[in-house]
């Protein structure tokens, strides 16, 4: 048996746009073991409650994360709008499941090109960033923003969408739709793709559940769970099945998440056909006061955001609990006995979140 | 505008959200592509001629930060991308965060925003070109003079990493030369 050796991954690694370190024990070509270390990026957002007020707080949530943004400002600004009994109006809720959806659609994207870059298509990588950028002017227009779009705010929206703009969004998003069934085709149906996916990175169902994995990586080892389908904000008044793999291997990932882009066109379709109009926001009145623990689903998996307040204009606390940080322990178990060469392509299929992750 | 060179990019995340990280990205994608400039995202620090900063500093990549500085050739220049990497930004009152790249290292251009827009990235990435270029000819000038020492020493353009460790221990001062540039960049 060969000795073993320990390479370091990261922080600053090619594969990886955001740093996070691994020691990889190896023997020959094989993972033994997986010991990751972070920290790289932890600023220690959460204390940050004791200098800004309950309101400036929403621009740092928006802030945990650049890809998330949006859902984390809604987290938020949902566990406070609780506290406060503030009840918003439909359209905003609607407004938040649109944007969702469509975050949700570009961080697909997005990790489609990552992942076409990680087993070596430039060109797939390149088309699927491309068609990203739609969705990102989309978010320009109705948001003001790029990433951040700080249009989340306690008791509703910041601004609202003009009933012609969300329908000229509609023919925009049939447009997109054909552009990624051509990219999906050659995710799905490439023979290469499928040799360096199929069977990498099994987790069955019964370890992702133990491991406490969320999201579309749980999804892909067949466990139907997702938290929109618990009808927050308007995921009440649209259609929502969580969308579930069986195999729980790379391609089952790849798979659910296409699957999942394709749902999000949907769920916006019928969300601008069921959306109210009226105002977009009510006005903020007192302090919260009490506990409150808001779920909601990113497009990387649960997230989850705890406020304490106790009446003051500063809350006592804030904590956030990000799916990637769920899905780390699930990403160290699949390491282990991979080959070196499929290090960076299952490290991706977990769509790490570092930023997100160490807050 | 004229491009006398190919730089290549080597990006590295202090600690941002990731926001500014997907921009740098996004810039490098068909939409924006900086590609056109010759711009290469390379992910070895001895091949790049801009060291692409986001996010701010704190303990833990205060020292990669300075490795990958020290690795990367002169000529070279530092671009500090989104408000984070230029001052600490909205994270600056945070207790792991020690402020922005410039407490640690030699910033030639700062390229506010937050997130940093892709159309501020490559008018940065134009100008880091054209410093590059003023580098280039005065440490042609000092070899010829004889004055620029294997590792480019101080009557090179460029200061070192550990030249520069240096002068922030002894004076606490960025050197002459990024102070102006960054003026100019900040007024901008
Ligand atoms: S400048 Fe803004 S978008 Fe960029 S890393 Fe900082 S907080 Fe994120």
């Amino acid at each position: 048996m060969a000795a073993k050796s320990v390479i370091p991954f990261g922080p600053q690694h090619p594969v990886l746009p955001e740093p996070i370190h691994l020691d990889l024990v190896m023997e020959d070509e094989h993972v033994v073991e997986a010991i990751p270390s972070i920290g790289f990026v932890h600023r220690g957002l959460e204390k940050l409650v004791e200098k800004k007020d309950f309101q400036e707080m929403v621009y740092v949530a928006e802030r945990i994360c650049g890809i998330c943004s949006l859902g984390h400002g809604l987290g938020y600004c949902d566990a406070v709008e609780h506290l406060m009994d503030l009840e918003i109006p439909e359209r905003a809720k609607f407004l938040r499941v649109i944007w969702s959806e469509m975050s949700r659609i570009h961080s697909h994207l997005l990790w489609l090109g990552l992942l076409a870059d990680a087993f070596g298509f430039e060109s797939l990588h390149m088309q699927a960033w491309r068609i990203r950028e739609q969705v990102l002017d989309m978010f320009e227009e109705s948001t003001g923003g790029r990433v951040i779009f700080s249009v989340m705010k306690i008791g509703g929206q910041r601004r609202d969408v003009p009933q012609d703009m969300l329908k000229s969004f509609l023919e925009r998003f049939e447009r997109m739709e054909e552009e990624v069934k051509v990219i999906a085709r050659t995710f799905m149906d490439d023979a290469a793709v499928q040799s360096r996916l199929k069977g990498i990175g099994v987790l069955s169902a019964d370890q992702a559940e133990a491991l406490g994995c969320t999201g579309p990586f749980l999804r892909a080892s067949g466990v139907a769970r997702d938290i929109r389908s618990t009808g927050y904000s308007a995921y009440g008044d649209v259609h929502v099945e969580p969308i579930t793999g069986t195999v729980g291997d790379s391609y089952a990932r790849c798979d659910v998440r296409i699957r999942e882009i394709f749902q999000s066109f949907e769920i916006i379709r019928e969300a601008v056909g069921k959306i109210p109009e009226g105002p977009v926001e009510v006005p903020v009145k007192g302090f919260p006061s009490g506990e409150y623990m808001t779920r909601i689903e990113q497009p990387r998996g649960e997230a989850l955001y705890y406020v304490k307040a106790n009446g003051k204009k500063f809350i006592e606390r804030m904590r956030v609990r990000t799916p990637t940080f769920a899905n780390l322990p699930g990403l160290v178990e699949m390491l282990k006995g991979c080959e070196l060469a499929d290090v960076p392509i299952l490290i991706l299929t977990i769509d790490p979140c570092i930023s997100c992750t160490e807050r | 505008m004229k491009v006398s060179q190919s730089p290549w990019i080597l990006h590295y995340d202090g600690s941002s959200c990731n926001g500014c990280d997907i921009e740098v990205l996004a810039s490098m994608m068909p939409h924006f592509d900086v590609e056109r400039f010759g711009v290469i995202n390379t992910g070895n620090p001895k091949h790049a001629d801009i060291l692409l900063l986001t996010g701010s500093i704190n303990a833990q990549t205060a020292p990669v930060v300075r490795q990958l500085y020290k690795q990367m050739p002169d000529p070279k220049v530092v671009m500090a991308c989104g408000i984070c990497a230029c001052d600490g930004g909205i994270f600056k009152d945070c207790y792991n965060v020690m402020g922005g790249v410039d407490k640690f290292i030699p910033v030639d251009i700062y390229v506010p925003g937050c997130a940093v827009r892709p159309e501020a990235l490559i008018e940065g990435v134009k100008k880091a070109i054209a410093i590059l270029d003023e580098k280039k000819e005065k440490m042609k000038i000092a070899m010829k003079q004889g004055y620029c020492t294997v590792d480019y020493g101080r009557l090179a353009v460029h200061t070192t990493a550990e030249d520069y460790d240096a002068q922030v221990q002894s004076d606490a001062e960025p050197t002459e030369e990024t102070e102006e540039t960054a003026g100019e960049e900040k007024a901008q």
